[in-house]
């Protein structure tokens, strides 16, 4: 049995032992050395790694990562930090037409091994310009990699495989899953990119997750599981490259598709899984595919419009029961987490 | 020598008065906060009441502005509603922004006031933008873009500075220097020794700094400018000192933290802009502190009258969630 750390806990290890095993890796960012390290993850570094290695920058996301690119093409493996994915929109330029494609419209000459860790926000009123999850903008770009971890555990060991890997990696961290905590082996280990993990399963449906969306798939299979409706629950943990073979054969058993997604649902990842299993799988599916994703709107502030945009364990039983065309009223209580629903946890006491 | 003379005693007591309406809604925020229903970040600018409410007086009411994350100060002394301003913390539907946008969205287009932005440097060049509206309609205002020391860090500071430079246009470029972003002071982001506004005289700007904590220095100075920016048809730069008391983020205080010590929030306490003006007023200019006293009475009875009207407003129905995504298209065509 392994000792219990957060996941913030997993991300600050994490970087801990890329940094003692080669002193390539450097971290930076806004507030990387700040008192708080970025909600837990960074604390510590500057003091165990120094000044050179660990450090502060300037308000400049496009120039920084610029810069974290051409020492990536020089053999630094940078690790940046933005405290919010929004900041980093600054930076898509460097992001898009250098980090994802060096490698190729150089015909191999030189590779950028960066790992960008974007946090994801959610609830207390973040709004429209500081709970954004574009993983599908990233994901649509050849050349880059994309993983959004779900527990303690894949956050340690998909955070060192990316940093060691060899090309641009963005590494998606909910703020939401910052505080929960699971066994972590203590050891340096890698989990590697472009593997999805079966959470439970089930021969009745095939549901799709990634992220923090995986936890209401796994409190919802749980809650369907003792209604008789068994699910095959997938996380994906890497959204690029993209474990199609898990999936594949999951719905081919199954022939029932849901797939999650933490942004809207427009031109979402969601419907990029939902696109390919019809594409490949038409006729083996017994109920039309859905996809489960926010609105399409921006996020609102006010917690009285939030309260119906994030979907979770309910949206996703509900959607299944329709799927197996069964009608059983469950239980509401069952959906209720203890806390408002626009915070994780009593943990959180905003505002940031 | 008295560099007040030239202020005639409305615009005195005119300052006092936004100046008060600014610090006692900021601390009013701050007091209420820890009840839990001003759910979104809040960034108070207390302790930088001064630039708000001078800057907002010098401004004419259809000047416009647009602002940062640290607005309610710039919103109030643009002349923005208090009361909506506060529903819209409240996350209400009488929110200036619906409730859509919380404490980091605020606007109120009847002062003028655009809008203001949460992302750093985000504002700088949709000032610019203005101001070169204003410069195609001919319409003789002034563009006021408030930033801080963090955003003349951002790429998008230069693009805009130089295009309004290139075209002079009439932009107002308001720097509160409060030397931090974050918990990271300037002499991590920026090379020691450089200051601001001389720097920018490079791009090709007019720019001059001045004591933020002094409303009568900023009034002058912004004064100045903009007669400058009226009179030139080019934009214009101004640095102000001054200092943020509370935490970057929420309504606490956070020198504990060990980012920057006590002992310099207490040296820039001592240098209250709201008790240095109270002080001068009495002492430079004989007002009756209980006249004084009388106007902050009146200004925390609009004040609490606003937060009623904040906390008694509805919140939004669902179906808002799906409205104003975009604008109705109709009538675009001329
Ligand atoms: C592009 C971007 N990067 C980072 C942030 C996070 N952030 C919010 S406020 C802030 C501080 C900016 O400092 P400054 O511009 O000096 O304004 P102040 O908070 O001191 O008023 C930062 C870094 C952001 N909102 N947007």
């Amino acid at each position: 049995m392994n000792r219990k750390i957060t996941f913030a806990q997993a991300v600050n290890e994490a970087i801990g032992q890329a940094m003692q095993r080669d002193r390539s890796v450097i971290c930076f960012g806004l507030g990387a050395d700040d008192p708080k390290g970025v909600f837990g993850t960074t604390l510590g570094l500057q003091k165990q790694f120094g000044p050179e290695r660990v450090f502060d920058t300037p308000t400049s996301e496009n120039g920084m990562t610029g810069i974290g690119v051409g020492a990536a093409l020089n053999g630094i493996r940078p690790v940046m930090t933005h405290q919010r994915l929004d900041f980093f929109l600054l930076a898509m330029d460097q992001l898009v037409n250098n980090a994802a494609k060096w490698h190729y419209m150089f015909g191999g000459n030189g590779n950028v091994p960066i790992t960008i860790r974007l946090i994801l926000g959610r609830g207390w009123g973040q709004g429209p310009t500081h709970s954004q999850n574009l993983q599908s903008w990233f994901a649509h770009i050849p050349g880059l990699k994309v993983v959004a971890p779900a527990s303690a555990a894949d956050a340690k060991g998909l955070l060192l495989a990316s940093i060691f890997d060899n090309n641009p990696v963005v590494f998606l961290e909910q703020r939401w899953l910052h505080n929960m905590e699971g066994e972590v082996p203590e050891q340096f280990y890698t989990t590697p990119l472009g593997e999805a993990q079966l959470l439970q399963s089930g021969a009745d449906i095939t549901i799709v997750s990634h992220s923090f969306m995986s936890v209401e798939a796994v409190r919802a299979a749980n809650i369907l599981k003792s209604h008789g409706i068994h699910c095959d629950v997938i996380d994906l943990r890497t959204l690029a490259p993209l474990d199609w073979n898990t999936i594949s054969t999951s719905v081919q058993k199954t022939g029932r598709l849901m797939a999650l997604d933490t942004s809207h649902s427009f031109c979402s990842y969601a419907a990029e899984i939902v696109a390919r299993a019809s594409e490949q799988h038409y006729t083996k599916f017994k109920a039309a595919p859905r996809r489960i994703a926010l609105p399409d709107v921006p996020a609102p502030t006010s917690m009285a419009l939030t309260k119906n945009f994030y979907p979770s364990a309910r949206e996703i039983c509900e959607a299944a029961l329709q799927m197996v065309g069964k009608s059983v009223k469950i239980d509401a209580k069952l959906f209720e987490t203890g806390s408002p629903h626009d915070v994780p946890g009593p943990w959180f006491k905003g505002p940031f | 020598m008295n560099k007040d003379a030239v202020l005639d005693s409305s615009v005195l007591m005119q300052l006092y008065h936004r100046q008060m309406l600014v610090r006692l809604t900021e601390e009013e925020i701050a007091k209420r906060y820890p009840e839990g229903k001003m759910r979104c970040p809040v960034h108070l600018c207390t302790g930088q009441d001064a630039v708000s409410a001078a800057v907002g007086c010098a401004l004419k009411p259809d000047d416009l502005c647009v602002s940062t994350h640290r607005s309610h100060g710039h919103y109030i002394g643009k002349g923005g509603d208090i009361k909506r301003m506060l529903a819209e913390i409240y996350g209400k539907a009488g929110g200036c922004s619906s409730g859509k946008g919380g404490s980091m969205h605020l606007v109120d287009r009847s002062v003028g006031y655009i809008g203001s932005t949460a992302i750093v440097g985000n504002t700088i060049p949709v000032g610019v933008g203005l101001g070169l509206s204003i410069k195609l309609k001919g319409s003789h205002q002034v563009s006021c873009v408030f930033f801080g020391d963090g955003a003349v860090e951002e790429g998008a500071f230069f693009e805009a500075a130089n295009f309004a430079v290139l075209r002079g246009l009439p932009v107002l470029f308001l720097c509160e220097n409060n030397f931090f972003s974050v918990y990271s002071p300037l002499r991590v982001r920026q090379p020691e020794g450089r200051k601001i506004h001389e720097m920018v005289r490079g791009l090709g700007l007019k720019a001059e700094d001045g004591d933020g904590n002094d409303i009568v220095e900023v009034y002058t100075k912004t004064k100045n400018a903009i007669d400058y920016i009226r009179s030139n048809s080019a934009p214009y730069f101004l640095e102000f000192y001054t200092y943020r008391w509370r935490e970057h983020c929420g309504p606490f205080f956070d020198n504990n933290l060990g980012y920057r010590s006590e002992q310099e929030y207490l040296e820039w306490k001592e240098r209250d802009p709201v008790e240095l003006y109270r002080r001068r007023l009495v002492e430079q200019h004989q007002v009756d502190p209980k006249k004084l006293e009388q106007i902050d009475s009146s200004i925390m009875r609009e004040i609490e009258a606003a937060f009623e009207f904040a906390d008694a407003s509805p919140f939004p129905e669902e179906g808002e969630l799906y409205t104003q995504v975009f604008a109705d298209s109709q009538g675009g065509v001329k």
